[in-house]
């Protein structure tokens, strides 16, 4: 594995770090490298400190580096409050401005070595020039990008400032190239193979796309982070297609505005993240009951509570699996990775249609709201269509028994097939009933139309098939996978499950791709292990299997899963 | 009276289920259904090009008496669900229907939201003052003084004004109507439905077992004095002074804001990718 090069770029808000970040990023995709920027802002709705952390690699990178190379501060202040989130590696170079005063003593512990670079003065020698801009100049420098390569993406990103700005900022990233070689550093990344087709993309994004090329043309939710932007890229994206996206009050309404447009006939979902999801939780169980389509994505955070809202954790799987009261059968998918968030996204939504049940997709902001250079995806898939009644087969009955339990559903609108969705007991033809062989037999139905189900072979992605398994979903799935690189590297042979599909757990399918693992090791980042316990549970996971699990908001890197696992293997 | 309503009186029943309804003899919903039967005839619509959204409560089981589509959905959600139906399927009547505890108690926040959004659609609540399916509990329309089990010597705080407050709130059109006097519920039911945006139908419908004293509203009802109204604070105080004037209390003279303009269908989501293109 090619080695990787990462950067954290720091600054008061208003300092135009996070742009910066963003060019250094699409500069190097390109150059043809690929790449993964996460933000860092504080809590200050404006002007707190901010940091674009850009990790940059000849390969597929999607995880966080055990330890950032360089950290470059246009500005120091409270940018200290960073310093568990920019762990800096013993080789580390710290880039500092001597007009932005001294470097904080908590970023100097690492051992890092300090490098003057003043990029005040060298942004003021030129007219309109900023400091962020030189900073992107060395740093894409140091990382072997091409200076063309970050000029080509400048207008792009500028165009509102106007052509003026746009030349500053050529002249002042021009400044930071030519400034490297006074710095004496060695350089970063080996030569990337010539790029095609690349994309720029967050998860965030990436699960929108994914669900308007599934065909959601009606979206609700209710402000929230970290899902902002997704109704933010969504709302214009849909008026373009001839769809809407619809601000609830709440997510009361939200998830309802949602259940109603998917009853009137049009894939619909609604998106949030923990707290908004919590708030949502009845209407979920009345989308099972009443068979109605639905994607109810949750881009998950720190909690319980408010918990930590711009910080990530896999901590709603728990809810996302068993919440809701009754026996509320559903779907729940997890992209694997920013670029998995858009065909999960794609499945999960020919999953509702076709089973005709709630699908939730548990992304988390670790990927949400990181942007990743993607390969570029294929064409979208055909399209699923819910079955339709057809004419001309008696008295239709909207809950009729059938041997897949999948019921055809007729749309408003469509001459004598009128029904009542319900959330009350009822019977085949929809009427509300107490009776007991009603309520079994309709239960027994929404069950079935699950368990009689072909998932097919995307419910996991699937990575070697060594004697160590280690078993993961979501954000963890990417530093579970350069883990296991490395212990391969180190002899260990290696296995990697990344579960797609939480629910509704195949105990015998994941126990044949377990088959011959002398260790299986479940990683997520929740503290009690929420997939692990869910698993044996459902007697899906060997004997012996371990947890690897802690909270967040940390995300996990591959040397914290190398070492624990190796630590607790000698044990 | 109108007589479209008279003629139509004998096609309502095609709009008739098997389903027997739950509601206790003599309870005022009855009437609210066969008003709501006798609209439909009038407006001569064919069942499927209408929805009939509700939450949870007695009245809220209507939508199975009837031939329509509809939803029977969790308590207080009627609005936001029926405001997404109506969003996407802009060719359907949608009405909502349900009652005080379910439109002003659990989903008070909705009401007031789709007054201001003024949507097309009808919402008609049958008032009882009570909440009836668990027997007997204040709910936001319940006299200050009136006293019950949960809530000894009464609930002890000013009642829920829904003319009031949807006409605060912004609806289009607003009226209230008792469910003894179907015929002409069912004219102003008419009118809610044609009339465009947000249309309330605030009606009284006594609880016979928890309230009997509510038998005696059909002493006190009567059309209401210069209604219709186009000027919301006279209509709101019209109103206020007299609880039982009934009849068409408000029409905004204007139709409802109009929204930004109809999404242009492209269908090109090749170019709402190629942004990610690097």
């Amino acid at each position: 594995m090619a080695e990787t090069y990462s950067v954290a770029l720091a600054g008061s808000g208003g300092a135009g770090v996070m742009t910066a970040g963003t060019l250094l990023l699409e500069g190097a995709a390109k150059a043809g490298f690929y790449g993964l920027m996460s933000k860092l802002a504080g809590s200050q709705v404006r002007g707190g400190e901010t940091a674009a952390l850009v990790r940059l690699a000849t390969w597929r990178v999607e995880s966080p580096p055990d330890a950032y190379d360089i950290l470059c501060a246009v500005d120091w202040r409270n940018v200290d409050r960073f310093a568990p989130e920019i762990p800096l590696s013993r080789s580390a170079v710290i880039l500092t401005d001597p007009a932005s005063g001294p470097v904080p003593p908590v970023m100097l512990a690492s051992g890092a070595r300090l490098i003057e670079l003043p990029l005040a003065d060298l942004a003021k020698a030129i007219r309109g020039g900023r400091p962020a801009m030189v900073a992107i100049g060395v740093l894409g420098a140091l990382a072997r990008i091409p200076e063309d390569a970050i000029a080509a993406v400048l207008p792009k990103h500028l165009a509102e400032h106007g052509a003026a700005a746009i030349d500053a900022s050529r002249a002042a990233l021009a400044a930071g190239y030519r400034h490297v070689a006074l710095l004496g550093l060695e350089s970063g990344l080996p030569d990337p193979k010539p790029a095609s087709n690349r994309w720029l993309i967050s998860g965030n994004q990436a699960l929108a796309l994914g669900a308007l090329r599934a065909g959601v043309r009606f979206v609700a939710g209710y402000p929230i982070t970290p899902a902002t932007e997704f109704v933010e890229w969504m709302s214009p994206a849909l008026l373009r297609l001839g769809g809407r996206l619809i601000q609830g009050e709440d997510e009361l309404a939200s998830i309802n505005l949602a259940l109603g447009a998917s009853f009137g006939g049009v894939p619909a979902m609604t998106v949030t993240s923990g707290p908004g999801f919590s708030l949502m939780v009845e209407s979920v169980g009345l989308a099972v009951a009443s068979e109605t389509p639905l994607v109810l994505v949750d881009v998950q955070r720190a909690g319980p509570s408010t918990g930590i809202s711009t910080k990530s954790e896999q901590s709603d799987l728990n809810l996302a699996v068993y919440g809701a009261h009754g026996d509320a059968p559903r779907v729940v998918v997890a992209p694997t990775s920013v670029a998995d968030s858009l065909p999960a996204m794609e499945w999960a939504v020919g999953l509702a249609e076709r089973l005709q049940v709630p699908v939730i997709v548990l992304a988390d902001q670790q990927m949400g709201q990181a942007d990743a250079v993607i390969d570029g995806l294929p064409p979208p898939a055909p399209r699923v269509t819910r079955l339709a009644p057809e004419p001309g087969k008696g008295p239709y009955k909207r809950y009729a028994m059938t041997p897949s339990g999948i019921s055809p559903i007729a749309t408003p609108g469509m001459p004598g097939c009128c029904w009542v969705g319900e959330g009350l007991t009822h019977n085949e033809g929809g009427a509300p009933v107490t009776s007991a062989k009603d309520h079994v037999t309709q239960i027994e139905k929404r069950w079935h139309k699950l368990d009689a189900f072909d998932f097919g072979a995307d419910g996991a992605e699937i990575d070697g098939d060594g004697e160590l398994a280690i078993v993961t979903w979501g954000s963890s799935a990417a530093p579970a996978r350069e883990a296991a690189d490395r212990l391969r590297r180190e002899g260990l042979s290696v296995r990697v499950v990344a579960l797609r599909l939480i629910a509704p757990v195949r105990p015998k399918q994941l126990l044949a791709l377990l088959a011959g693992a002398r260790r299986t090791v479940v990683v997520e980042l929740n503290h009690r292990g929420q997939l692990f316990h869910y698993l044996r549970s459902e007697a899906a996971l060997p004997d012996g299997a371990e947890s690897l699990a802690r909270p967040g908001p940390l995300p996990l890197t591959a040397r914290e899963i190398c070492a624990r696992i190796q630590a607790e293997g000698h044990a | 009276m109108n007589a479209d309503v008279l003629v139509a009186a004998s096609a309502a029943k095609q709009f008739r289920t098997a389903v027997k309804p739950i509601w206790c003899p003599g309870c005022g919903d009855f009437g609210v259904l066969a008003a709501i039967e006798r609209a439909f005839a009038v407006m001569a619509m064919p069942p499927e090009q209408i929805a009939l959204i509700s939450g949870i409560g007695c009245s809220s089981r209507l939508p199975a008496y009837l031939t329509p589509y509809g939803f029977h959905g969790v308590h207080g959600r009627a609005l936001p669900f029926a405001t997404g139906l109506k969003l996407a399927r802009p060719d359907l009547e949608v009405i909502v229907v349900g009652g005080d505890g379910d439109g002003y108690s659990i989903g008070g926040n909705h009401f007031l939201h789709a007054c201001r959004r003024n949507t097309d659609i009808t919402y008609i609540v049958m008032d009882n003052r009570v909440f009836g399916m668990t027997k007997g509990q204040p709910s936001p329309t319940t006299e200050p003084d009136w006293g019950s089990p949960m809530a000894p010597g009464g609930p002890d705080m000013p009642s829920f004004d829904p003319v009031a407050i949807a006409l605060a709130a912004g609806a289009n059109f607003i009226a209230r109507g008792f469910s003894g006097d179907p015929n002409r519920l069912a004219e102003m039911i008419v009118e809610a439905v044609r009339w465009p945006g947000f249309a309330l139908v605030e009606v009284l419908s006594p609880c016979v077992t928890f309230r009997p004293d509510e038998t005696e509203w059909k002493h006190a009802i009567h059309p209401g004095a210069g209604f219709p109204f186009d000027d919301r604070s006279r209509a709101a105080a019209a109103a206020a002074r007299d609880p039982f004037a009934t009849g068409i209390v408000f029409r905004s003279a204007s139709r409802p804001r109009s929204r930004r303009a109809s999404p242009v269908a492209s269908g090109d989501l090749a170019a709402v990718e190629k942004e990610f293109a690097v």
